[in-house]
């Protein structure tokens, strides 16, 4: 279309430069912090990079705050080993389980259906305690099956993977039958290839989903060396009258972003068609 | 290779019965073709001998076996399918070596018995291709030579030209005609397509709702139309129908009260008086004198085709519609009448209410 | 939907659906039916004595003021973040899907705040507006505006308001810029045609058009205000000052852990169940609309 409004095109310009500005400025304002020393940022803060950049950092991952009782990097490695292991399970219990509903009939096959779309609609949040009750008496507390087994029960993963086995054609599974092959063959030599894409566009916002639990990990992460990230900086916050140590807090913030945030940027491809997909 | 019976086969989906009762016993190495019209119950018949349906009553065998109970895997066939169902994560070369692996052939074997498939085919040069990356024929030269690789004992098609273009479908049409030729596979092959039946098959099983309404040769079934329903679905244009009375000695129709054929042959002596329906393929109407032909038709229309001339007018009273194909170009004009014979073996009849046919006498 | 070609097998399938059904049976299902279950139970917190009372544990947590208080304040939150986080992301989504050059790169950078937890976008805007070293603060007080969240309990709504939205207008964007890009080109052109301004033709074709998906974001919102922005305020504001940011996910988890009010903290969990179950059914509802439209 013919248009000729220039100063339209340049508001539109100047409205999503400054949208982009607010939405970048408080991590900016982060980063900066976490180049500059306790007193610089406590008296006299500046909008510039301080010197500070590697020491914060260095500290942060090998020393650990004070009063938290383990390093960052022990919390980013905790952080990591939950993420993958909420996102690789959720991926694998709900391929099988939406390959049992799509490729087989059998009994209390939709009661099964009904019973996975249900977790749909009991968040954490809803059910909190009697879920911590369950956790407590499995004994898995401050552990990593503790971190993960509750929250790896997907209801959107299930449902994503069913549309897209719908979507396969019936002869791909006539021709393996045919060329001899049995279920378990189909599922590894054809569905799982097929279904790559949709694993890695799940992969993506699972991970993220994953590395951002807060609530979950708050509630049965006693032990530090169970702490993850948020609840790591969390912790450092908690000092009542004492002076926070801002320096490491707000380079273990940028840490607690990167690996999310490069997942979003280098794989948005990927994040756009997760987020479209299973939202539907 | 093998030869394959059908024994009285039913199928019911749910309450639903779609296939009643069909028999054929297929010899070793016959390219036989099923023919019907879309939901005749073609595609689950050869589904059913592939082992993708069962068999509801009834036996299929394979060699003499009864294998009713037998996984697709374990009949030894291997099918095309209509939307050719190629891996689409394989390439060209996976997707043919796909069935001999999980037999768990030496790979040297399967190596060997792919590129011979894909020289016979020419997608040699295709091998490392995704099936995305092909055109529709080679995709569909593809799912031959999946099959072919396999050496079954039976070839199955269903449909495989109907996604390919006119000028494709003629090609491949004679490639699968050769192929099978060469290769002495006992086939069967489901189409809806009537040339596709006529030019392949050494024998068709036309079907008609679930029932096999002819089972011949395509001559046979030209010729010798079994039906009312095979004489319409077989030849195009379309035969054409007439209703008629045969006079008391069966020698004479009477198409209405102006029009009367006299039979040459022995004509119809058991069928004094009753009513029957008359068929006549438009290409077998001959142009007469104007004083002695059996029919004068009013011409509504006229198509010329350049090989042929394709005429629509009507009959008599009551105007029956009536096409007729006569070979070359005439430049009729309208509103002409065509005086018109028709020799008497090429007039067909059927029973009115059952639509069988009904044999003249020599 | 049925797939038309299925495997026969007796037990795979069982196997194959056991793991997600354990899961969902053993962290789903049972929690739930307990929160259920101590809803209508008195227990001390010792877990000694336990007592059928019905209805009692809602009846005392509706007539509870800061229960009421709490109810109040998510009303309050989770409408301001909607309108927040989806005017601006509209706007932003309606400038991007004009702007010709630089739109992907607008796209990418507008997007992946999403990627950012929300309890560590607490923390970011915890320390812009941290009264004593918060730089936003200190700019505030340099104008003459005394800021301080934690005795302030507008300033602490104003806070955990903006942060929520903040995280939450990337998501928006992301879906209204899809909703944007999937209106047929030839109704814009036939306005354009008729002579309509850009302005007239966002509100009088656009927008009606995106109908759907504006609907559908404001369910999401409301469920992402609702219950994913626990981090937010337990980050800034620990549900203070006096009770002003206490959400009603907030004060279970408050009232659950901390003070151990097990009957009440399972009632207010089944009220959330309640409100999680009508906003599903509202939003596949919506879906079914949108199949047979």
């Amino acid at each position: 279309m013919v248009e000729h409004r220039p100063w339209l095109t340049f508001l539109t310009h100047a409205i999503l430069i400054f949208g982009m500005l607010l939405l970048v400025i408080p991590i900016y304002v982060t980063f900066v912090a976490s180049s500059h020393s306790l007193d610089e940022i406590t008296a006299h803060f500046s909008l510039l990079p301080g010197t500070q950049l590697v020491e914060n950092y260095t500290s942060a991952l090998s020393v650990g705050p004070r009063d938290v009782g383990a390093t960052v990097g022990t919390m980013m490695l905790n952080s990591l080993i939950m993420a993958l292991g909420i996102t690789l399970g959720k991926i694998f219990i709900s391929l099988l389980a939406a390959y049992a509903i799509v490729y087989f009939k059998f009994r209390f096959r939709m009661f099964f259906f009904w019973l996975i779309f249900i977790t749909l609609m009991l968040p954490v949040e809803v059910r909190i305690l009697p879920t911590y009750k369950v956790a407590a008496d499995l004994k898995i507390l401050d552990s990593y099956p503790g971190l993960i087994l509750p929250l790896i029960a997907s209801a959107t993963a299930t449902f994503l993977f069913r549309q897209f086995f719908m979507t396969v054609p019936d002869e791909l599974c006539e021709a393996v039958k045919i060329d001899g092959g049995g279920p378990i063959r189909f599922f590894f030599d054809i569905l799982l290839p097929m279904s790559r894409t949709s694993i890695a566009a799940l992969f993506v916002i699972l991970f993220i989903y994953g590395w951002n639990q807060y609530l979950w990990p708050l509630l049965i992460t006693t032990d530090e060396s169970y702490y993850t990230l948020l609840i790591g900086i969390k912790r450092m916050l908690d000092v009542g009258e004492g002076q926070a140590e801002w320096q490491i807090i707000m380079a273990s913030t940028i840490l607690a972003m990167i690996p999310p945030i490069l997942i979003v940027i280098f794989m948005q491809k990927q994040f756009v068609k997760g987020m479209t997909e299973t939202e539907k | 290779m093998a030869d394959v019976s059908l024994d009285n086969v039913f199928k019911t989906f749910g309450k639903t019965e779609v296939i009643h009762g069909i028999s054929c016993d297929i010899q070793d190495g016959e390219f036989i073709v099923i023919l019907g019209p879309s939901g005749c119950g073609k595609s689950t018949l050869l589904r059913m001998i592939a082992g993708l349906e069962t068999i509801t009553k009834g036996d299929v065998s394979i060699d003499g076996t009864v294998v009713n109970r037998l996984e697709p895997a374990d009949r030894d066939v291997a099918m095309v399918f209509q939307n050719y169902a190629l891996y689409p994560h394989m390439t060209v070369f996976k997707n043919m070596a796909y069935g001999l692996k999980i037999r768990k052939m030496p790979k040297a074997e399967i190596k060997r018995r792919v590129e011979d498939a894909a020289r016979i085919l020419e997608i040699t040069e295709f091998l490392d291709r995704k099936p995305k990356q092909l055109s529709g024929g080679q995709r569909q030269r593809v799912a031959m030579g999946r099959c072919i690789v396999r050496e079954p004992k039976i070839f199955l098609f269903d449909e495989p030209l109907s996604n390919l273009d006119a000028k494709l479908r003629v090609q491949m049409r004679l490639e699968i005609r050769k192929l099978q030729e060469t290769l002495k596979i006992t086939s069967i092959y489901v189409t809806h397509d009537q040339v596709e039946a006529m030019t392949l098959g050494d024998r068709m099983i036309v079907m008609d709702n679930g029932y096999a309404a002819q089972i011949g040769t395509p001559l046979d079934v030209y010729e010798r139309p079994a039906t009312r329903f095979v004489a319409g679905f077989i030849g195009s244009p379309a035969m054409n129908f007439l209703t008629a009375v045969v006079s008391a000695d069966g020698r004479q129709v009477h198409l209405h009260r102006d029009i009367s054929l006299t039979l040459q042959n022995g004509g119809l002596p058991g069928h004094g008086g009753q009513k029957i329906i008359m068929g006549v393929r438009p290409e077998h109407f001959v142009l007469g004198q104007a004083a002695d032909a059996m029919l004068h038709l009013d011409l509504d229309h006229v198509e010329i085709l350049g090989s042929d001339t394709l005429a629509y007018g009507h009959l008599g009273q009551d105007k029956t519609q009536v096409t007729l194909r006569l070979p070359s170009v005439y430049h009729f004009k309208k509103n002409t009448v065509l005086h018109l014979d028709i020799p008497s073996k090429n007039l067909h009849f059927f029973n009115t209410d059952t639509g069988q046919r009904i044999e003249m006498q020599a | 939907m049925e797939k038309r070609v299925i495997f026969k097998h007796k037990l795979l399938p069982y196997i194959l659906v056991a793991p997600q059904i354990v899961i969902t049976l053993l962290f789903f299902i049972w929690p739930a039916s307990q929160a259920v279950y101590q809803s209508v139970l008195q227990e001390d917190a010792f877990g000694l004595s336990r007592t059928f009372v019905g209805l009692a544990n809602f009846a005392y947590i509706f007539t509870d003021e800061t229960y009421l208080r709490s109810i109040y304040v998510t009303i309050i939150f989770s409408c301001s973040v909607t309108a927040i986080a989806m005017s601006v992301s509209l706007l932003l989504a309606s400038m991007a899907d004009r702007a010709i050059r630089g739109a992907t790169t607008y796209k990418t950078l507008i997007i992946w705040p999403y990627a950012v937890a929300p309890a560590v976008a607490g923390v970011l805007w915890y320390f812009l507006f941290n009264p004593t070293i918060g730089i936003v603060a200190l700019y505030l007080k340099i104008y003459g505006y005394e800021w301080n969240h934690s005795l302030n309990g507008g300033q602490a709504m104003f806070l955990v308001v903006i942060t929520a939205a903040w995280r939450e207008i990337s998501y928006n964007f992301l879906f209204f810029l899809a909703g944007l890009q999937a209106i047929p080109k030839p109704f814009l052109e036939a306005a354009s045609i008729d002579g309509a301004s850009p302005f007239r033709r966002f509100w009088t074709i656009t927008f009606p058009l995106l109908s759907p998906t504006t609907f559908f974001l404001i369910v999401m919102n409301v469920v992402y205000a609702f219950f994913d922005t626990f981090g937010v305020i337990h980050v800034i504001t620990d549900g203070g000052p006096n009770y002003a940011t206490n959400i009603m996910v907030f004060k279970v988890y408050h009232d659950g852990f901390l003070s151990l009010d097990l009957g009440g903290s399972a009632a207010q969990s089944v009220i959330l169940m309640i409100i999680v179950i009508s906003l599903t059914v509202v939003q596949f509802r919506y879906i079914e609309r949108k199949v047979y439209y």
